[in-house]
C-alpha cells in the first residue's frame, strides 16, 4: 500500500541559522545540568551572543545564494529559505541579540528581571532564601533561545504542520519566560496562566483549520492548497472556513482585534525584558507566516477573504489606538500600542502588492528596534520604597510616576521620546518611513479609504505619545510621587541595547531608502 | 496710451551675457563665507569671545573687502564682454525636472555693491567698536553686523531669484535683530517688529513674483530668466514687475511701505548708517535695475515703479522738514533719496546707470551723515531732539566739518559727490526717448522741486545742529536732558577716522566716477548701453534751475533757523507740519486700512476657532475617550471572558466569510 520511505535530501547548509540558534538552546541546557553555578551567567550570555551574531553571519552569507536564485524548497517543502523567510531570520537574529542585552542586564542593584527560583511560592521563605543566595534562573537563555529558533522557523514554514510545530516551539518557552519576574510575582504568574490558556486555545483553532484545509487539499503544503484552491470544486466550505481558523491562530500571534485580549495582561506582566522581545519578536515571526499565508494562498480567494482581513485591520487600529488613549499604565499603554501597530502592520499585509511586502518587513524592523528600546527603558525607571535609604524596588509603571523624568534623566527621556515618536510616525524616524511604506502600498493596492482611516487612527495615537512626553518633559514631579521614582543605572548591556535602538530608529527614519531597495528585491514568496 | 511713451524704449537684450567664472573669480564665494564664518563664531562661542569678538568681526568684514577688492580689480582687467561671470557652487534644489544650482553672479552691478557694502560696512564695523565700546552685548553686535554682511553679499551676489531670496530674508533678519537690539525698552522691540511686519508685505511680494517667473519659465535662475522674458506675454511681465516693485517698496521703505523707517531709528546709530541708509535699504533698488529685462517688456510696470519714486521722493521730503529728531529727519531723507533711485530706475535703461550712480554716493555721504549724527549723540548724551542742539561746531569741529561734507553732498551743489548723481537724475527725468507727452514735465518737476526742499530741510538739520545758539545747557525748560550734565565733547579717533574716509568720499567719489562716464561705462555689461537722450528743456536750465531751488531752500533755512532763534520746545506749526511731524498720517492710515480690520479678522478668527474647529476637536477627543472607557470594561480580567471574545470573533468571521461566499 505505501509507498517506500524515500529520505529527502537536506540541504543543511540551508538551516544554518535556526541550527545555530536550535543548537545554541541545546548547548544552553547542558550547561545548566553541568556547569558551575558560578559561571553559567556568563556562560549562558556569550552562548547567546554568540548564537545569534553567528546567525546574522549565516544570513549574510546565505543572501547571494537566494538573490540569485530567488529561494531553495529545503527538507521536500516543509521549510523555505526565500527572500522574505531570509530577511525575517536576520531580522530576528538581530532583535533577539539586542533583546538578550536587556535581559542580562542585572544593573547596579545586581538582580536581573527574573526570580531567583521560579518555581518557589510567591512570599514564601524559600523564595527570600533563595533571593539571598543570589540564586539566579539562568534557563532562560536556552529558552529565548528556543523560542527564538521557532520564530526563525514560523516565516520558513512551507507546510502547515512545520508551521503549527514552529508555533508551539515559540510559544511554549514565552508561556514559561512570562511567569518569571522578579518582583510583582503573582501578576506575573496570572499573565503566564492566561497566556498558556488563551494560546492553547488559539493554537487549537489553528490546528482545526490545518484539519480542515488538509481535508480540502488532501495535503497541508501551502504550495499544494494554493494549487487546490482553483483546481477542487465544490469543498469551499471547508477550505474558507479552514483558511479564516488559520488565519485566527497568526491573528492571536500578532494581537489583532479581537484577539487581542491576551495582550495587555500579558505585557503587562511579564518580565519587562520579556516582554521588549516577545513584542518585537513574536510580531515579526507571526507577520512573516501570515504574509506567506495571505501572499501564496490567498490571491485566488480575494473576493471572500479580504473583507474579514479589512474589518480585523480596521478594528484593531481603532481599538488599539482608542484604547490606548485611557490607559495608565506605561506597560499596557505601550501593549494597547502594540494592538494599533499590528492593525497598522495588517494595512501592508491587506496591500497584496509586492511593495505590500517589503513595507511590511521594514515596518516591522522600525517597530521592533523601538519596542525592545523602549521596553529597555522601561526596565530601568524603578519605584522607590517609602521611608528613609528606601530599597528600589518594581518598575515604577504608572503614568504619573514618569512625570519630571526629563528633568532628571534628561538623555533616557530623551531616547524615550525618540522611540515614541517612532511609534508616533513623525518624520526622520524610523516609524515614519515605516508607516509611509504601508500606506503607499495599501493604496498602489487601491485601499485609499483603508489609509485614511490608518492616517487617522495614527493621528489620534499621536495624542498618547505626546501626552508622555509631555508629562516626562513639562510636567513638574508630583510630590512623592516623583520622588519615589528613581532610575536604576545598567550594567552597560541595557545600556547598548537601547543605543543600538536609537542609533536604528535615527539611521532608517533618515535613510530609509537603502534598506526599503534591498527588502523591495528580496519580497518574492516561492511557494 | 500711458504706454506710448515708453514703448519705443530699447527693448532688446539688455546686458552681455553670463560667462562661465575662473581664475581668481572662484574665490568670490568667500566674500559670503567669511563674514558668515565671523558670525557663526560669534553667536556660537558665546560669552568666551567678548573680548576679541568685535575686532574678529572687523577682521571678517574688512578681508570680505581685501576679496572684492581683488575681484573688482580682476574685472576692470577684463574686457567688457567678459565681465559678467557666474560662479556654480553646488546643486541646490533637485526635484524631478526641476533642477537649481547655487551660484554666485559677478558682474559690474554686482561688485558695485559688494565694494559699497564691504567699504562703508568695515569703516561703520571700526567705528562701532568704539560706539558700542559700553555696551555689554558688543559682541551680538558684530555678530549681527557681520550676519547682515554675509546677507547682504549674498542678495547682491546669487545668481538666481531664489538665492536672491535667501540674501533678502537675511538682512531682513538681521536688520530685525538689529534695530531691536536694545529690546529691552518696549519702542525699540516695537520698531523691529514693526519693520518686520512691512517687511514681510513686501517679502510676500518677491516670493509671488518668483512664482510667476517659474510658473512661466520654469525657472528662477537669472540666465534662463533673462533670456526667456525678452519674448514672454506683456500682462504676465507687468504682474511680475509689480510684484518686484512691492517688494522692493518694502525693503526700500517706499510709498505705501514707508512707515517701518523712522521707527527703524530704533536701533543703534551704526546700524542707522549702514543698514538704514546705505545699503539694505537700497535693496529694492537694485532688485529693480537686476530685473531690467523684466521691466523691459513691462512699460506700464516701469511707470509704477517710476511713480511711486516720485511720490515717495516727495513724502520723504515733507517729512523731513518737520521731524525734530535728528536720526529720523536723516531717516525721512534716505527714504526721500531713495524715492530718487527708484525716479531713476523706473525711467527705464536710460535711468538705471544714474540710479545705482546715485546709490553708491549717496551710501557714502549718508553713511558719513549718520556716523556724524551718531558722533552728536555720543558727545550729547544720547540726546537726539535737534532743537536742544545748535552751536555745536565749536566743540566737535571733525564731525562738523565731515558732516558739512556730507550735507554739501546731498545739497548737490558742484563738485561734491551728490551734485554729480543727482543732477543726471534730475536731467533724465526731463527726458524721454521721444522728449514729448506729460511723463518728463512732471517727473522732472517733481525731482526738481524735491531737490529745493531736500535743501532745506537738510540745512535745516545742519543749522539747528552745528550753528546758531547753543540751547544744551539744560537750564531752561528742558525736563529731559537736564537730567544730565551735557558736555560736547568730539568723539574718540576710532571713531573719527571713519567719518573723515566717508567725508572725503562724500567730496570726490561722484566726480572721479563721473569723469568720461565712467561709471556708466562700468555698468553698461549689466543695464546695457543706451543713446543719451534731450531733456525737454536745455541742461544748461535745469541745472541752473536746480543749483538755484538749492541754494534758495539752504538761504530760507539759514535765515531760519541760524540768523534767528530757535524754540527749544516746537512750535504748533501749520496743518502740513504738524502733519508732516506724523509722517503724514500713514500709521494712521495703515493702522485704520490694515490694522484694524486685520485685528477684527484675526479676533473673528480665533473665536471661530475656539468655537468650531476646537470644539470639534475636544468633542471628538472626549468620545473617543468615553468610546476608551467603554471598550477598556471589556477588558476585565477574567480568562473565561476573553476566550469568550475570541469564539465570539471567531464564529463572527466564519459566519461572514461563509455568508459572502459566492
Amino acid at each position: 500500500m505505501t509507498a517506500a520511505f524515500v529520505a529527502p535530501e537536506i540541504a543543511w547548509a540551508q538551516l544554518t541559522p535556526v541550527l545555530l540558534v536550535l543548537g545554541a538552546g541545546v548547548i544552553g541546557v547542558l550547561v545548566e545540568a553541568f556547569a558551575p553555578q558560578r559561571v553559567r551567567r556568563p556562560v549562558q550570555l556569550a552562548l547567546s551572543l554568540a548564537a545569534t551574531a553567528a546567525a546574522i553571519v549565516a544570513v549574510a552569507a546565505l543572501w547571494s545564494g537566494v538573490r540569485e536564485t530567488g529561494g531553495t524548497v529545503v527538507l521536500d517543502g516543509s521549510i523555505i529559505l526565500d527572500g522574505p523567510a531570509l530577511v525575517l531570520q536576520g531580522m530576528l537574529a538581530l532583535l533577539g541579540l539586542v533583546a538578550f542585552l536587556v535581559i542580562a542586564d542585572r544593573t547596579e542593584s545586581g538582580e536581573d528581571a527574573f526570580a531567583p527560583s521560579a518555581s518557589a511560592v510567591p512570599g514564601s521563605d524559600y523564595e527570600e532564601v533563595a533571593r539571598r543566595k543570589g540564586l539566579e534562573q539562568t534557563e532562560v537563555y536556552p529558552l529565548v533561545l528556543f523560542a527564538l529558533g521557532g520564530m526563525m522557523i514560523f516565516p520558513a514554514a512551507g507546510d502547515l504542520l512545520t508551521l503549527f510545530v514552529a508555533l508551539e516551539v515559540l510559544s511554549l518557552p514565552l508561556y514559561l519566560l512570562s511567569g518569571m519576574a522578579r518582583r510583582r510575582r503573582l501578576l506575573s504568574q496570572e499573565a503566564s496562566m492566561k497566556y498558556f490558556l488563551l494560546g492553547a486555545f488559539a493554537s487549537a483553532f489553528f490546528l482545526f483549520g490545518a484539519a480542515l484545509l488538509y481535508g480540502f487539499a488532501g495535503s497541508v503544503r501551502l504550495a499544494d492548497i494554493a494549487v487546490a484552491t482553483t483546481t477542487v470544486v465544490g469543498m469551499d466550505g471547508l477550505l474558507l472556513a479552514g483558511l479564516v481558523l488559520v488565519l485566527v491562530g497568526l491573528l492571536f500571534k500578532v494581537g489583532a482585534v479581537p484577539f487581542h485580549s491576551w495582550t495587555p495582561d500579558v505585557y503587562q506582566g511579564a518580565p519587562t525584558p520579556i516582554t521588549g522581545f516577545m513584542a518585537a519578536c513574536t510580531k515579526l515571526a507571526a507577520f512573516g507566516a501570515m504574509l506567506r499565508i495571505v501572499y501564496v494562498v490567498l490571491p485566488p480567494l480575494e473576493w471572500d477573504l479580504m473583507p474579514l482581513l479589512l474589518g480585523v485591520t480596521v478594528i484593531t487600529m481603532v481599538v488599539g489606538t482608542v484604547v490606548a488613549i485611557v490607559q495608565t499604565d506605561i506597560k499596557r499603554m505601550l501593549a494597547y500600542s502594540s494592538i494599533a501597530h499590528a492593525g497598522f502592520i495588517l494595512v501592508g499585509v491587506v496591500a497584496l502588492t509586492q511593495s505590500g511586502i517589503s513595507s511590511v518587513l521594514f515596518y516591522l524592523l522600525a517597530y521592533g528596534l523601538a519596542t525592545i528600546g523602549a521596553f529597555a527603558i522601561v526596565s530601568l525607571v524603578r519605584e522607590v520604597n517609602a521611608g528613609p535609604g528606601g530599597a528600589v524596588v518594581a518598575e515604577a509603571t504608572h503614568l504619573s510616576q514618569w512625570s519630571g523624568l526629563g528633568q532628571r534623566h534628561p538623555v533616557l527621556a530623551g531616547a524615550f521620546t525618540l522611540f515614541l515618536l517612532s511609534f508616533a510616525g513623525i518624520p526622520l524616524t524610523a516609524g515614519f518611513a515605516g508607516k509611509f511604506a504601508v500606506f503607499a502600498a495599501a493604496i498602489d493596492g487601491g485601499l485609499a479609504w483603508l489609509v485614511v482611516v490608518g492616517v487617522v487612527a495614527s493621528a489620534a495615537a499621536v495624542f498618547f505619545y505626546v501626552r508622555l512626553i509631555v508629562l516626562m518633559f513639562f510636567t513638574d514631579p508630583i510630590g512623592t510621587a516623583g520622588e519615589s521614582t528613581t532610575v536604576v543605572r545598567s550594567e552597560g548591556l541595557t545600556t547598548v541595547a537601547i543605543g543600538l535602538g536609537v542609533l536604528g530608529t535615527i539611521a532608517l527614519g533618515v535613510f530609509p531608502s537603502p534598506l526599503l531597495d534591498v527588502l523591495a528585491d528580496a519580497a518574492v514568496f516561492i511557494p | 496710451m500711458l504706454t506710448s511713451a515708453l514703448v519705443s524704449l530699447p527693448t532688446a537684450t539688455v546686458g552681455e551675457a553670463a560667462i562661465p567664472a575662473t581664475g581668481v573669480f572662484t574665490v568670490a564665494w568667500l566674500l559670503v563665507a567669511l563674514p558668515l564664518l565671523g558670525a557663526a563664531v560669534l553667536l556660537l562661542g558665546g560669552r568666551r569671545t567678548d573680548r576679541w569678538g568685535h575686532w574678529l568681526g572687523v577682521l571678517a568684514s574688512g578681508s570680505a573687502f581685501l576679496v572684492g577688492a581683488v575681484l573688482m580689480v580682476a574685472t576692470l582687467s577684463a574686457p567688457a564682454a567678459e565681465r559678467v561671470q557666474d560662479l556654480h557652487l553646488f546643486d541646490w534644489i533637485t526635484a524631478g525636472s526641476f533642477e537649481l544650482a547655487a551660484g554666485l553672479r559677478i558682474d559690474p552691478l554686482s561688485l558695485s555693491f559688494v565694494m559699497l557694502v564691504t567699504f562703508v560696512g568695515t569703516l561703520i564695523h571700526v567705528y562701532s567698536v568704539s560706539y558700542m565700546e559700553h555696551d555689554a552685548s558688543r559682541r551680538r553686535f558684530f555678530a549681527y553686523l557681520n550676519l547682515f554682511v554675509a546677507a547682504m553679499l549674498l542678495l547682491v551676489l546669487a545668481d538666481s531669484y531664489v538665492l536672491l531670496f535667501v540674501g533678502w530674508e537675511g538682512v531682513g533678519l538681521a536688520s530685525y535683530l538689529l534695530i531691536g537690539f536694545w529690546n529691552h525698552s518696549m519702542p525699540n522691540a516695537v520698531a523691529a517688529k514693526k519693520a518686520f511686519v512691512a517687511n514681510r508685505v513686501g517679502d510676500l511680494g518677491l516670493l509671488v513674483a518668483i512664482m510667476i517667473l517659474f510658473g512661466a519659465f520654469g525657472a528662477t535662475d537669472f540666465e534662463t530668466v533673462f533670456s526667456l522674458a525678452g519674448g514672454a506675454n506683456e500682462g504676465l511681465l507687468t504682474a511680475a514687475g509689480l510684484m518686484l516693485l512691492l517688494a522692493a517698496c518694502g525693503k526700500s521703505a517706499q510709498f505705501p511701505l514707508q512707515a517701518w523707517l523712522g521707527d527703524a531709528m530704533a536701533g543703534p546709530t551704526p546700524v542707522s548708517a549702514l543698514i538704514h541708509a546705505a545699503t539694505m535699504v537700497t535693496a529694492g533698488v537694485y532688485l529693480v535695475v537686476r530685473s531690467a529685462p523684466v521691466y523691459a517688456g513691462a512699460p506700464n510696470a516701469l511707470l509704477v515703479v517710476a511713480i511711486i519714486g516720485a511720490i515717495t521722493l516727495l513724502f520723504g521730503a515733507i517729512v523731513g522738514c518737520a521731524k525734530d529728531d535728528i536720526k529720523k529727519t536723516l531717516a525721512a531723507s534716505t527714504m526721500s533719496q531713495i524715492g530718487y533711485m527708484m525716479l531713476a530706475a523706473g525711467l527705464g535703461p536710460i535711468g538705471y546707470a544714474f540710479a545705482i550712480f546715485h546709490l553708491v554716493t549717496h551710501g557714502f555721504f549718508k553713511a558719513g551723515m549718520f556716523l556724524g549724527a551718531g558722533s552728536v549723540m555720543h558727545g550729547m548724551h544720547d540726546e537726539v531732539d535737534m532743537r536742544r542742539f545748535g552751536e555745536l561746531r565749536k566743540y566737535m569741529k571733525i564731525t562738523w566739518i565731515t558732516f558739512a561734507a556730507g550735507w554739501l553732498a546731498i545739497l548737490g551743489l558742484p563738485p561734491f559727490s551728490g551734485f554729480w548723481s543727482k543732477d543726471k537724475i534730475i536731467e533724465t527725468a526731463f527726458a524721454t526717448a521721444d522728449g514729448q507727452g506729460w511723463q518728463p514735465w512732471v517727473f522732472g518737476t517733481v525731482a526738481l522741486v524735491g531737490a529745493g526742499i531736500t535743501a532745506f530741510y537738510m540745512s535745516r538739520l545742519y543749522f539747528m545742529t552745528f550753528h546758531g545758539t547753543r540751547r544744551w545747557t539744560g537750564t531752561e525748560g528742558a525736563p529731559a536732558a537736564g537730567q544730565h550734565a551735557q558736555n560736547p565733547h568730539e568723539s574718540p579717533a576710532l571713531m573719527i577716522w571713519p567719518m573723515i574716509i566717508l567725508a572725503v568720499g562724500s567730496i570726490a567719489l561722484g566726480g572721479l566716477l563721473a569723469i568720461g562716464d565712467g561709471f556708466v561705462h562700468w555698468l553698461e555689461p549689466v543695464v546695457g548701453h543706451t543713446e543719451h537722450h534731450d531733456p525737454v528743456l536745455p541742461i544748461p536750465v535745469i541745472m541752473g534751475a536746480t543749483i538755484l531751488l538749492v541754494l534758495a531752500g539752504g538761504f530760507l533755512a539759514w535765515r531760519q533757523y541760524a540768523a534767528s532763534p530757535v524754540a527749544v520746545v516746537p512750535p504748533r506749526g501749520s496743518v502740513l507740519t504738524r502733519a508732516a511731524r506724523r509722517d503724514l498720517y500713514q500709521d494712521e492710515v495703515n493702522e485704520g486700512l490694515l490694522m484694524r480690520p486685520g485685528q477684527y479678522l484675526t479676533r473673528s478668527l480665533v473665536y471661530g476657532d475656539r468655537q468650531v474647529v476646537d470644539g470639534a476637536a475636544t468633542g471628538l477627543a472626549r468620545l473617543v475617550a468615553s468610546s476608551g472607557e467603554v471598550l477598556r470594561k471589556l477588558q476585565n480580567g477574567y480568562v473565561r471572558s476573553y476566550a469568550s471574545t475570541m469564539v465570539a470573533g471567531i464564529v463572527v468571521l466564519v459566519a461572514v466569510v461563509l455568508a459572502f461566499r459566492i
